[in-house]
């Protein structure tokens, strides 16, 4: 198929696919990371992370929408206001959540999957009532938009290189907190122990919250940052829920590392099928590929080496 | 709405009513009205002396409800302008709604509802082609009938159904003729998600170009909901097609184009133009005006259309559902439904669903917005096809519309 192209041009598509690779990546990890903290570190099976992300996704909407009316000088550099108002309002929901909902449900890690699965049903509808139906347009900054071209061929684009800055801060910051901080440490004893946790003086019910609700902000991050990438409507949270699920899942769900590997892999998997096979195919493939090796390595890629 | 819609055959069946009727009883036939609601209904539909009940079937809650909630709309204004003109043969329309919930089998139990215990004369419905094909057995078996609004692949004729949306070759074929003889297009890349709508309508485009002898430079399709589309833009950008053509829906249409626009494929410039079936004011609304500015579409209604109808369609419109609400292609089909419904009904003389589908072909609509358009023996609609450019504001700019009407063919020779 490329004997017809030059090898500036072939040079040049590489170079374009390898950063479209990337910025999968970056997409798949942002999303995957809330859901690793609650699936993995606390065995929630949260249904309702994609609608936490599009709340997240709506409240940048909210954020655009005032800012050009009361503000318009200021909308230049509103997103970055957005995210942090994303990532405030999907936490509280998210601790709300976890008060009303998720506590009770510790000692019934299945029965979380039918609780948040209804969560996301209401939640869906409520953003139906809302904001209506019909997806909504969030409008950009014009420095977000359109690409820098390196040379005729290359384009990067300047929206897939935020989403990648965000995901590299985001997955830093949750690194630090959780392997450098005192939160961390806690956090990781209660996943390992929670009744001896709770004899050390650990407040495991404060742990569990504050961690659920980190996960819940951090997918309202990455719902702000997909409004530059994706669609903003009720039902579009579902979109996200699969391969959110797929990436966590078969990076191992104890195991943060194991979701960058597996993001990674999935992501470069994906794109370059994608390139040389046709697009359904190509999802066929790494869906089929990921079963082979969930199906010979049952603990997903980095099994974490905890006695339970 | 103006009432010139069928004035005159209507006219003339009445006043042949009075001179039968008027002869033994005295005048009493001048309205429809006076007919008793026996006489209009044979088969113990819902119809009473002053009342019709009619249905509407539509997603209003789940994945659909972005797409259906217009159709609803649009149905409700038509039924509610009807009313106030007098309703059908002297009775108002009343409806029962029903929500297919975003579900097939949902909306063939709601139809099977509609249609046997609410006994309505007609149902306004359906948007998905898998959601038709699940009421279709439904409408088969207890004989209702269904108006159904959207641009679809085609290979469908049920004596059940009046399609007044287009169906695929009257969308495809000269939206091709169009670029490659005003554009000079020679190479087209198609683009689809992946079901049976984006699929036919592909083949018969591939077909087509392929018949003026130009070259399909690739041919893709991507799940429903796929929101990452680089690659594929990257092998667009390396096959240099002329034309995209593209026909990618739902979700993934926001991110289609937001990511087209980031890669730096500017569709203002001459090429690569981007054609699409797929993008109506509706979806725009969700990609935003400024990322999709610059691509044709080819559909038979936009809300711009100059003509007196459409203006006094939009303004009604914005008047029942307020000023930021958009109008596309499938709205405008949804709104003539009840208006097809009520000329047959009144051609017939009756609200029997038999008679119903025997005065339909032929059926014309003078006020349509969209313009002229007529009911084909096949059940679909003759209708010109027309093409748009997107405009930042979200709405799109008339740049042709075909002289004739386009004739329907839902089993194209030589496409399949």
């Amino acid at each position: 198929m490329f004997s017809d192209y030059s090898w500036a041009e072939l040079g040049s598509i590489f170079a374009m696919q390898g950063f479209a690779g990337l910025s999968l990546f970056s997409v798949y990890l942002l999303m995957a990371l809330g859901l690793a903290i609650i699936f993995g570190q606390m065995g929630v099976i949260n249904m309702a992370h994609g609608e936490f992300m599009i709340l997240g996704a709506y409240v940048t909407y909210l954020c655009s929408n005032m800012v050009q009316q009361y503000l318009p000088f200021l909308f230049g550099g509103y997103f970055f206001v957005a995210i942090v108002l994303a990532f405030i309002v999907t936490a509280a929901l998210g601790a709300l959540v976890e008060w009303l909902l998720i506590r009770h449900l510790y000692k019934r890690p299945l029965d979380t999957l039918l609780a948040t699965w209804g969560l996301s049903l209401i939640l869906q509808q409520l953003y139906r009532t809302i904001f209506g139906a019909r997806e909504v347009g969030v409008d950009l900054p014009s420095w977000m938009l359109g690409s820098i071209s390196a040379n005729d061929m290359i384009d990067i684009p300047i929206n897939g290189l935020v989403v990648m800055s965000i995901t590299l801060l985001i997955a830093l910051g949750v690194y630090l907190l959780m392997f450098r901080s005192g939160f961390g440490r806690q956090t990781r004893a209660v996943v390992q122990n929670r009744v001896m946790a709770g004899a050390v003086g650990i407040n495991t019910e404060k742990v569990d919250r504050l961690t659920f609700s980190l996960g819940c902000g951090i997918a309202g991050i990455a719902g702000s940052a997909f409004t530059m990438v994706g669609s903003t409507g009720p039902t579009a949270g579902q979109l996200y829920i699969v391969d959110t699920f797929l990436v966590v899942v078969f990076g191992g769900a104890a195991s943060l590392l194991g979701t960058v590997a597996s993001a990674f892999t999935i992501s470069q998997a994906q794109s370059t099928l994608e390139f040389f096979l046709s697009g359904s195919m190509a999802k066929v493939l790494t869906l089929v590929t990921v079963v082979v090796i969930l199906m010979l390595r049952p603990q997903g890629l980095f099994a974490s080496k905890v006695r339970r | 709405m103006k009432n010139r819609t069928n004035r005159l055959p209507d006219r003339r069946r009445r006043t042949l009513l009075s001179q039968l009727i008027g002869a033994s009883f005295g005048i009493t036939a001048l309205l429809g009205s006076s007919l008793h609601a026996a006489d209009v209904n044979t088969t113990g539909l819902a119809v009473t002396d002053d009342t019709v009940t009619v249905g509407i079937l539509h997603s209003v809650t789940g994945t659909m409800a972005i797409s259906e909630t217009g159709s609803v709309q649009a149905e409700k204004l038509a039924i509610e302008q009807i009313n106030a003109m007098g309703g059908v043969l002297g009775r108002k329309i009343v409806y029962e709604q029903e929500d297919g919930a975003s579900d097939w089998p949902t909306f063939a139990e709601k139809a099977k509802k509609l249609l046997v215990n609410d006994k309505v004369a007609a149902v306004f419905g359906c948007w998905t082609s898998a959601s038709r094909k699940a009421v279709l057995p439904v409408f088969e078996q207890y004989n209702g009938m269904l108006y159904y609004p959207t641009f679809y692949e085609g290979l469908e004729q049920s004596p059940n159904v009046i399609y007044t949306g287009q169906e695929a070759t009257q969308q495809i074929l000269s939206g091709i003729d169009w670029v490659a003889e005003t554009k000079g297009a020679k190479s087209f890349f198609l683009l689809g998600s992946d079901y049976i709508w984006p699929r036919t309508s592909n083949k018969i485009a591939r077909k087509h170009i392929e018949k003026l002898g130009l070259k399909v430079v690739g041919e893709e399709y991507y799940p429903l909901g796929h929101t990452q589309f680089n690659s594929v833009i990257n092998k667009i950008k390396l096959k240099k097609p002329d034309v995209i053509y593209a026909i990618v829906v739902g979700g993934s249409n926001v991110a289609f184009y937001k990511q087209l626009k980031a890669a730096g494929i500017d569709m203002t410039k001459e090429k690569p133009l981007l054609l699409t079936i797929s993008v109506t004011e509706d979806e725009i609304l969700g990609i935003g005006g400024d990322n999709i500015n610059g691509a044709y579409a080819a559909m038979k209604y936009f809300q711009s259309l100059d003509n007196e109808n459409n203006k006094e369609f939009v303004a009604a419109f914005k008047e029942m559902w307020g000023d930021d609400i958009v109008i596309g292609d499938v709205t405008q089909a949804a709104y003539l439904g009840p208006w097809l419904w009520k000329a047959a009904v009144e051609k017939a003389g009756s609200f029997d669903i038999d008679k119903v589908r025997a005065a339909s072909p032929g059926i014309e609509l003078t006020s349509a917005p969209e313009g002229y358009v007529r009911i084909h023996e096949n059940h679909h609609l003759w209708s010109k096809t027309r093409i748009g450019l997107a405009k930042p504001d979200g709405q799109y700019e008339l740049m042709y519309e075909t002289s004739e009407l386009m004739e329907p063919d839902p089993f194209p020779k030589g496409y399949q």
